[in-house]
């Protein structure tokens, strides 16, 4: 039993690190935050006078969802990209040589990168008011579930890829093949069954793409059965994020362990 | 019973054989010194004894755990100074140090004293809540030090623990690994390529090309050499080493302007010599071996002094040019 808590407390030190960090520099709280705001009032500002409102529901309303989506990506694929520059610093070792589980180093990444990703969702929770959105308790919780699982999940999948990474040389073409294209290919901006047939494969086999509906579920269900609302019942994609989280979790681990 | 036991110990990567079957001991207490110039197998062979690295064949033990099956166990009883910094620049010393304690099991109570206790030791106590970043390379060799020593280790490894310090910041090293074996009988086994370091050293082996080439206390290594070089200048240098030859029995060697006399008791025999002499003699000197003539004398060649890694110049300038992560 010691060695649980032995295991909880590395677990927890690990994540505390990272959180640690990312409120002492006020400077990267600003930067993350940035995006999603410029991409919701300048572009969705912008977009929202081509674009006639649907089903009772305005872009700027349509992209919210994408935008919780998009910041629960770079904040996720971010944290755990840090084990390249862990590496690259020498820190990587320091909790290699610990005595605790490679799956605990893991598990503690993954909820870093989960309570640095929720974080940022919390404060763009303020803009629901100021868009107009109205949410009760339950969708407010079900937003948080749904958040977490898809922030641990995509967490995970950035430790997968991170471990696979011997310098930070490759994080531009990640970010350019992998992080923009899955932003981009997930509805957040425009609605999947719109899409040219080609990007719009891609898009379903973006695990993005369920995440975010998921996120209109919750915030835009007025809009259902509209080209604005959710394409999918809530279930489908609440399954198909369980089970990218169920994947990423076992091959994250596998990865790092070969890795490290 | 031995803290370290290391038996024919092989490491090989690709076709390369870092490690060359090695074998040796460190008691309880010591401080043992591998010495050999980069790239000699020392890295590699504390990466193993670290359970960072499986040997290729052959065994490692620390503490009495095997390094492979009980790779956990040796964990807990090592502290491991690495040859670069593993800090984190974006965190504090006090943060630093609370993070090595839960990685390593502590609670906070026990964690929070042995930090302060640490801190004292390696004087950094006022800059507890400072972060690592603003710190000066021998202020972070110096956490690493308190950092290394927070789990109470049985055995501490140091690679290469003051490379790239100034000679003050040296000495300041030295006296806290004298000070910590003192206090806590604490095994150390360290990896230099400065040869004055090894002479801190209860006992070094002397590794090249991934062997050891001879182990023995620095004294012992010494002895085992010719002796000192006595070097006698003088206006007549063959005259001179007629009468050393017929005088005292001894084979002098004529350089330029002098002699050289290489004897066992250098320092009973030089004034003897003085004394003895009617060739006028201008100028003597005698040195002593240095461990750098042990490995000369083994291996015919001398310890390369700096150029440690090829990428740390690259390392240092990431590191300075992006601070933390």
């Amino acid at each position: 039993m010691a060695n649980i808590a032995h295991e909880m407390k590395a677990i927890y030190v690990i994540s505390y690190r990272e959180l640690r960090k990312f409120i002492r520099e006020k400077s990267r709280i600003m930067g993350t935050m940035a995006r999603p705001i410029l991409w919701l009032f300048v572009v969705g500002g912008g977009m929202s006078r081509l674009v006639r409102p649907v089903g009772g529901i305005n872009y700027i309303q349509f992209i919210f969802p994408g935008m919780i989506g998009m910041t629960i990506l770079f904040a996720s694929i971010f944290s755990a990209i840090s084990i390249v520059w862990d590496r690259e610093f020498g820190f990587l070792k320091e909790i290699l040589v610990a005595p605790i589980s490679r799956f605990s180093v893991v598990v503690g990444k993954a909820m870093a990168g989960t309570s640095i990703s929720m974080l940022q969702v919390l404060i763009l929770l303020i803009f629901v008011p100021v868009l107009g959105i109205k949410i009760n308790a339950l969708q407010f919780l079900l937003l948080l579930i749904s958040s977490g699982m898809l922030a641990f999940s995509l967490t995970c999948f950035g430790i997968l890829v991170a471990s696979r990474m011997s310098s930070y040389e490759g994080f531009n073409i990640i970010m350019n093949f992998l992080v923009m294209p899955m932003f981009f290919l997930s509805g957040a901006m425009y609605p999947v069954k719109l899409m040219p047939p080609v990007l719009r494969e891609i898009a379903y086999a973006n695990p993005l793409t369920y995440g975010v509906d998921g996120l209109k579920n919750i915030l835009l269900a007025g809009a259902s059965g509209t080209t604005m609302g959710p394409e999918y019942p809530a279930i489908v994609d609440f399954a198909v994020v369980a089970g990218f989280l169920a994947v990423t979790a076992v091959l994250s681990n596998l990865s790092f362990r070969r890795a490290a | 019973m031995s803290n370290i036991t290391v038996n024919s110990l092989v490491r090989k990567f690709g076709p390369v054989t870092a490690v060359d079957g090695i074998s040796f001991n460190v008691e309880p207490g010591e401080v043992f010194g591998f010495l050999g110039p980069n790239g000699a197998g020392k890295s590699t062979t504390i990466s193993i004894l670290c359970t960072l690295l499986a040997p290729t064949s052959g065994t490692a033990s620390v503490g009495g755990f095997d390094c492979v099956r009980d790779a956990d166990a040796v964990r807990r009883s090592i502290g491991i100074i690495f040859q670069d910094p593993t800090l984190d620049n974006g965190l504090t010393a006090y943060e630093n140090l609370l993070f090595h304690a839960y990685l390593y099991g502590l609670d906070r109570t026990k964690a929070k004293k042995r930090i302060d206790d640490a801190l004292s030791l390696v004087g950094l106590d006022g800059r507890k809540n400072e972060l690592v970043r603003k710190f000066s390379g021998g202020m972070k060799r110096r956490l690493e030090i308190a950092r290394g020593i927070l789990n109470y280790p049985k055995v501490l490894f140091m690679d290469e623990p003051t490379i790239g310090l100034d000679p003050q910041t040296r000495n300041l090293i030295w006296e806290f690994i004298a000070e910590l074996k003192k206090n806590t009988g604490i095994t150390v086994f360290m990896t230099t390529h400065y040869l004055e370091e090894a002479e801190f050293c209860d006992r070094i082996a002397i590794i090249d090309l991934g062997r050891i080439i001879v182990s023995g206390t620095p004294g012992e290594l010494k002895a085992g050499l010719q002796g000192d070089t006595l070097k006698l200048s003088a206006a007549d240098p063959k005259g001179l080493e007629a009468e050393i030859r017929e005088k005292f029995g001894m084979e002098p060697k004529v350089t330029d302007g002098g002699i050289t006399l290489t004897v066992k008791q250098g320092d009973e025999i030089l004034p003897a010599l003085i004394r003895g002499l009617s060739t006028k003699i201008i100028a003597v000197s005698m040195t002593s071996p240095t461990l750098n003539d042990v490995f000369l004398s083994l291996t015919g060649k001398n310890i390369r002094e700096e150029g440690s890694d090829p990428y740390g110049p690259m390392r240092s300038y990431a590191r300075k040019n992006h601070g933390g992560h």
